[in-house]
C-alpha cells in the first residue's frame, strides 16, 4: 500500500468509529425518551390502552436491542475514547 | 395429579444436575479444557441473576396489580446495557485493571482505599440484600405449597419453615463449596457461573414454554389473548409518570450497583470484549423474559378465582390445566431463580464481608504474631465461608420473622432503592477527579438514613420501629418529618417519594461535600487512575520501596496466597528483575504487582494496609508522587551530577599530568647532576694528580714552579671539599639532623656579611639596599640564614646577565614575618625551570660554570628548618627570590 493512502484509509475508518462512539452514546438518551412517549397517551376516550402500550414498547424494545447489536459489532471496549485508532486491537 | 414426591424428586436431580455442572465447569478450567467457558454467551446468560424469582412470580403479579408498569423494571437494565459505551465499559475496565473484588472494593479502592467507605458500603448492602435473600426463599416455598394444595394425594401439608430451611443449606452448601474454590475472589467462578448460565436458560424457556401455553392454549392464539387483555381490569394504560420514570431509573441504579450484579458483570467479567454481546444479547433476554408476562396476568386475572395468589399465576395456570410437566418445569425455573440469585448475592456479599469487615478486624487483633505459611489465607476462606452462611441464615430468620406476607414487588423495589444509594459515590467515582471520600462518606450516610427511614422502616408497617404516631405526625411531632412526607412533600407515591428524596440529598451532600473537602494524596492518585482508565492504563508508582524488606513481605505474601503461589509470584518478579532466588529488589513496581495480587485475595483496602504496615507508614507522599511522575527531573539531576565527576576526574588527571612532568624533569636533572658531578670531581682530581705527578717525578723544578704546582693542587682540593661539604651539608638538612644555633642580631648586619662573602666586591654586580628598612632585628640561627643570603647574592652574581647587573634588595616586615626580596635586573628563570630550581641538581644554564646545583636546594632546607620559606617571584623585572621568615624564631623542625 502506498504511503499516502494509508492515512486516509485509517483517518476515515477512525472518523467512522467516532460517529459510531457518538451513536452508542446518543442510543440510551433515545430509547429513554422514546420510552416515556406512552406517557403522553392518557386521558381521552380514544387513549390507546395497554395492549397498544405493550406493542409499542415490546416494538421499540427490539429495534434498540438490534440498533444495539449493529453498533457494539463495530466497536470494541478496549476503544479509547479519544482516539479510535488506539487500544487493543491492531 | 402432580405428586409432591415427583416434584421433590425432580428437584433433587435438577440439583444434583446443578452440582454436576459446576464440578464439571471448575475440572474443564482447571485442565484448561474451558474456553468455551469464557465464551461472550455465557457471561450474557450469567447476567441474568437479575431476574430472580421476583421476576419470575412477581412481575405477572406486578402486572396483574398496575398493568404494564412492570416492564419499568427491566427498561432500566435495558438502557445501562445499550448505554454500555457511557459507564459499563469503564466500570469493567476499572475493575480489571484495580483488580477490584466487590463493589464495596471499588467504592473504597477509588476514595483512598478507605475500610470505614468499605464498612458502610457492606453494611448497606447487606440490609439490602438480606431482604432479598428471603424473599427467594419465600418464592420457593410458596410455589411448593401451590404445588401442596392440588396434591390430593398428599396427607400432610408441608412446613413452609421446614422447606425453606432445607433449599437454605443446600444453596450455602453449594455456595461454599463452589464459590470459595480459590481465595482470590478476582479469579473467575467458572464452576458457579457455568451453573448460573444453565439456569438462566431453563427459567427463560420455563417462562415461554408457560407462555406459549397461556396464549396458544388457554387463550386461543395472539386475538384471543389481545381480547381478554383488553377486557381485563388492567386494560387502561393508567400509569402515573413519576412511578414510569422513577421506576426505570431506580432500576438502572440498581443493575449498577447491586452487589450480585457487580460480582457477575465486573468481577466475573473474563473479557471486556464481552460485553459487546452483552449489550445486545442481555436486553434481548430481559424482552423475552418479559414478552409473556401481560398475558399471562390477564389471562390469570380472566381465569382463576377471585383471591388467587397473582405472583403464583405462572405456576397455578398450568397446575388448574392438568399440564403437570409443564408446571414442574415452570416450578424449576422459578427455583433456579431463586438459588441463582441466592448463590451469587451470598458470594458477593460473603467476599465484601470477610475483606472488609471480619479480615481487619482478625488482623488487628492478632498483630501479625501467628506466622504460620498460609494461615491468613485459612483466616480468609473461613471467613468468607462463615459469612456464605451468615448471610444466607439471616435471609432465612428475615423469612421467618417477617412470615412471609408481604407481596413480593414491594420488598423488591425497596431493596433497589437501598442499593442504589451506591450510584452517586459510584458514578462520581468513575467520572469526576473532584469527588473526595468525605463527600461519598457523607452522601452515602444520608442517602441511607433518608432510604432506611422514608422506606425500608415504614415497609414493616406501624410497628415498634416506627409507631403510627410516628407516620401521622413525624419524628419527635414534625410534620415535616414524616416518612411518607418528607418536607412536607404530600400525597406522593412511597417509593418515588423515597427515590426522589435520598437521591436527591445524597447526590447533593456529596457533590457539596467533595467540593469543600481536600482529597489526600492515594485518593487524588486513585481518582486520577479511575476517571482517566482509558487514557493510561498502566499506572504510576505509589510504593517507595527501599526501606522494605524483601523477606518479611514474602512472609506476609505466603500467610495471604499460600506458601506456593507466593513463592512463584516472587520468584517470577526475581527473574525479571534478573535476580537470582526468591527475594525481588522491592522495587516500586514489584510492590504495586504485589499489593495487586493480595488485594485479589484480601481487597484493596486490608491488602494496602498490610503492605504499608511492612513497607512503612504513609508510603505516598504528594513529594513522592512528584519524584515519581517527574522522573526527567531526576534524570537531569543524575546528568549534572556525572557532568561534576567528570570535571574533577578531568581536574585531577590535569594534576597527574603536572607531576608527571615535574617528575620527569628531576630524572633529567639527576642524570645532568650525575655527568656533572662525576665532571666536577674528576676535573679537580685530573689536575691534582697532574700536578703532583710532575711535582714527583721532575728533580729540577725550581721553587716559584713547585709553589705555582702546590697551590693549584691546595685549591683544586679546596673546591673538592666545598662540593663535599655541600653534599654532606644538604644530606645533614634533609636528614632533619641539623643543630641550629640561635643568635640575635641585626638584618643589615647580616646582609653586609653576606655581601663581604659572595665576593660583590671584585665583580661588576650592583647590590641596591635600604638600609633604613634593613634594621631589623631576628632571632634566628644567623649562620645559617647567611648562608641562604650568600647564595642568593652569589647567584645574582654569576647568573644575572644585566647590563650592567644590579641586585636589589628590599625588606619589609608584616604579620611578625620579615621578608627579604633579592631582585635582579637579568632575564629571569624561564616559566619552564621555575618549578625544579629548587630540586636538589637543579641548575640553570648548563654552559656557565657555577656549583653542583646543590644551592638553592640547601636554601630552601634551612628556611624549612628556620621556620621559613624561600621561594621564585615571578613577574618582577629578573630574576627574583623571596626569603620569608619568622622575627622570632619558633621551634619548627624540632
Amino acid at each position: 500500500m502506498s504511503p499516502e493512502r494509508g492515512p486516509v484509509f485509517l483517518a476515515r475508518r477512525t472518523y467512522r468509529r467516532r460517529r459510531l462512539a457518538d451513536a452508542a452514546r446518543l442510543l440510551p438518551v433515545l430509547g429513554g425518551v422514546l420510552f416515556c412517549v406512552p406517557l403522553l397517551w392518557k386521558g381521552g376516550e380514544r387513549a390507546p390502552g395497554t395492549a397498544e402500550a405493550m406493542l409499542y414498547v415490546f416494538g421499540l424494545w427490539a429495534v434498540l436491542v438490534a440498533i444495539s447489536g449493529v453498533i457494539s459489532r463495530h466497536l470494541r471496549a478496549g476503544d479509547s475514547e479519544e482516539d479510535g485508532t488506539s487500544g487493543e486491537e491492531g | 395429579m402432580a405428586t409432591l414426591n415427583v416434584l421433590v424428586l425432580v428437584c433433587v436431580l435438577y440439583v444434583v444436575l446443578l452440582f454436576v455442572v459446576a464440578f464439571g465447569a471448575d475440572r474443564a478450567a482447571a485442565q484448561g479444557r474451558g474456553s468455551w467457558l469464557g465464551s461472550p454467551l455465557v457471561y450474557t446468560l450469567s447476567l441474568s441473576i437479575y431476574c430472580t424469582a421476583w421476576t419470575f412470580y412477581g412481575a405477572v403479579g406486578f402486572a396483574a396489580r398496575s398493568g404494564l408498569e412492570f416492564v419499568t423494571i427491566y427498561l432500566g437494565p435495558t438502557l445501562v446495557m445499550i448505554g454500555w459505551w457511557w459507564t459499563l465499559r469503564r466500570l469493567v475496565r476499572v475493575g480489571r485493571s484495580q483488580r477490584i473484588t466487590s463493589i464495596a472494593d471499588l467504592i473504597s479502592s477509588r476514595y483512598g482505599k478507605s475500610n470505614l467507605l468499605a464498612v458502610l458500603v457492606t453494611v448497606l448492602a447487606v440490609i439490602g440484600t438480606t431482604p432479598y435473600i428471603a424473599l427467594q426463599l419465600q418464592s420457593v416455598t410458596l410455589s411448593f405449597a401451590a404445588f401442596a394444595e392440588t396434591d390430593l394425594a398428599a396427607t400432610t401439608m408441608p412446613d413452609m419453615q421446614s422447606t425453606a430451611l432445607w433449599v437454605a443449606m443446600g444453596l450455602t452448601l453449594f455456595t461454599i463449596l463452589f464459590g470459595t474454590r480459590n481465595l482470590d475472589a478476582n479469579e473467575r467462578h467458572h464452576g458457579v457461573v457455568m451453573a448460573i448460565a444453565m439456569e438462566a436458560v431453563v427459567k427463560l424457556c420455563a417462562l415461554l414454554a408457560v407462555g406459549i401455553f397461556v396464549v396458544w392454549g388457554l387463550a386461543g392464539g395472539i386475538a384471543g389473548t389481545l381480547e381478554r387483555i383488553e377486557a381485563s381490569s388492567i386494560a387502561r394504560f393508567e400509569v402515573s409518570g413519576p412511578r414510569w420514570v422513577g421506576l426505570t431509573m431506580v432500576s438502572a441504579a440498581a443493575f449498577l450497583c447491586l452487589p450480585r450484579m457487580f460480582q457477575v458483570m465486573v468481577v466475573e467479567n473474563e473479557n471486556e470484549d464481552h460485553l459487546r454481546t452483552a449489550v445486545w444479547a442481555f436486553p434481548a433476554y430481559l424482552m423475552l423474559m418479559s414478552l409473556f408476562v401481560i398475558p399471562i396476568a390477564a389471562v390469570g386475572l380472566d381465569m382463576m378465582p377471585d383471591g388467587a395468589n397473582p405472583d403464583l399465576f405462572v405456576l397455578t395456570l398450568p397446575l388448574m390445566d392438568g399440564r403437570d410437566g409443564l408446571a414442574i418445569l415452570s416450578f424449576l425455573g422459578g427455583f433456579s431463580s431463586a438459588t441463582s440469585m441466592v448463590i451469587v448475592a451470598a458470594i458477593a456479599l460473603s467476599t465484601m464481608v470477610s475483606n472488609h469487615v471480619v479480615m481487619p478486624i482478625w488482623l488487628h487483633f492478632s498483630g501479625g504474631a501467628a506466622m504460620v505459611s498460609g494461615d491468613v489465607r485459612h483466616v480468609a476462606l473461613l471467613a468468607r465461608r462463615l459469612s456464605i452462611a451468615g448471610v444466607v441464615l439471616l435471609g432465612y430468620l428475615y423469612f421467618r420473622l417477617s412470615g412471609g406476607g408481604t407481596a413480593l414487588a414491594a420488598i423488591g423495589l425497596i431493596a433497589f432503592v437501598g442499593v442504589a444509594q451506591f450510584l452517586p459515590a459510584l458514578m462520581g467515582g468513575l467520572f469526576w477527579r473532584g469527588a473526595t471520600k468525605t463527600g461519598a462518606l457523607l452522601g452515602l450516610s444520608v442517602g441511607a438514613a433518608v432510604w432506611l427511614y422514608c422506606l425500608f422502616l415504614p415497609s414493616f408497617g406501624p410497628s415498634l420501629i416506627l409507631p403510627q404516631p410516628v407516620f401521622d405526625n413525624g419524628l419527635w411531632g414534625l410534620t415535616w418529618l414524616r416518612p411518607y412526607a418528607l418536607f412536607g412533600a404530600e400525597e406522593m407515591d412511597p417509593v418515588v417519594h423515597a427515590v426522589m428524596w435520598s437521591m436527591l440529598l445524597n447526590t447533593g451532600v456529596f457533590v457539596i461535600g467533595s467540593l469543600l473537602s481536600f482529597p489526600q494524596p492515594l485518593e487524588r492518585l486513585q481518582g486520577a487512575q479511575f476517571v482517566n482508565v482509558f487514557d493510561h492504563s498502566g499506572t504510576p508508582g505509589g510504593w517507595t520501596g527501599g526501606m522494605a524488606q524483601s523477606e518479611d513481605l514474602l512472609i506476609m505474601s505466603q500467610r495471604i496466597m499460600g506458601a506456593r503461589e507466593a513463592q512463584a509470584l516472587f520468584a517470577q518478579a526475581a527473574q525479571r528483575q534478573g535476580v537470582a532466588g526468591y527475594l525481588p529488589e522491592p522495587s516500586p513496581g514489584f510492590l504495586q504487582e504485589l499489593e495487586r495480587a493480595l488485594s485479589g485475595s484480601v481487597g484493596a483496602a486490608t491488602a494496602h494496609a498490610m503492605i504499608s504496615q511492612i513497607v512503612g507508614g504513609a508510603a505516598v507522599s504528594v513529594e513522592d508522587l512528584m519524584a515519581v511522575a517527574d522522573e526527567t527531573a531526576q534524570i537531569m539531576e543524575y546528568s549534572s551530577q556525572l557532568e561534576a565527576k567528570s570535571q574533577e576526574l578531568a581536574r585531577t588527571a590535569r594534576q597527574l599530568r603536572q607531576a608527571n612532568e615535574k617528575l620527569t624533569q628531576i630524572s633529567v636533572q639527576k642524570d645532568g647532576f650525575l655527568s656533572q658531578i662525576s665532571h666536577e670531581l674528576r676535573t679537580p682530581m685530573t689536575s691534582i694528580r697532574a700536578f703532583s705527578e710532575i711535582l714527583r717525578d721532575t728533580g729540577d723544578l725550581t721553587a716559584d714552579e713547585q709553589s705555582k704546582y702546590a697551590s693549584i693542587i691546595h685549591d683544586e682540593a679546596v673546591r673538592l671539599t666545598r662540593l663535599l661539604d655541600d653534599l654532606l651539608d644538604l644530606s645533614v638538612l634533609e636528614n632533619g639532623q641539623v643543630v641550629l644555633n640561635t643568635q640575635t642580631g641585626l638584618l643589615s648586619d647580616l646582609l653586609d656579611r653576606a655581601e663581604r662573602a659572595a665576593g660583590v666586591n671584585n665583580s661588576g654586580l650592583t647590590v641596591a639596599r635600604d638600609r633604613g628598612a634593613e634594621a631589623v632585628e631576628l632571632t634566628s640561627d644567623l649562620d645559617r640564614l647567611a648562608q641562604v643570603f650568600i647564595n642568593l647574592i652569589a647567584n645574582a652574581r654569576k647568573y644575572c646577565d644585566g647590563a650592567p647587573p644590579v641586585l636589589t634588595i628590599r625588606v619589609s616586615v608584616a604579620d611578625g614575618h620579615v621578608v627579604v626580596d633579592f631582585t635582579d635586573n637579568g632575564s629571569g628563570i624561564p616559566p619552564e625551570k621555575q618549578a625544579v630550581i629548587f630540586e636538589k641538581f637543579s641548575r640553570i644554564g648548563e654552559t656557565k660554570a657555577g656549583g653542583a646545583g646543590l644551592g638553592l636546594a640547601i636554601c630552601r632546607e634551612i628556611m624549612a628548618r628556620l621556620g621559613g620559606s624561600v621561594s621564585y617571584l615571578p613577574g618582577q623585572t629578573g630574576a627574583a627570590f623571596r626569603v620569608s621568615l619568622p622575627q622570632a624564631r619558633r621551634m619548627a623542625a624540632q
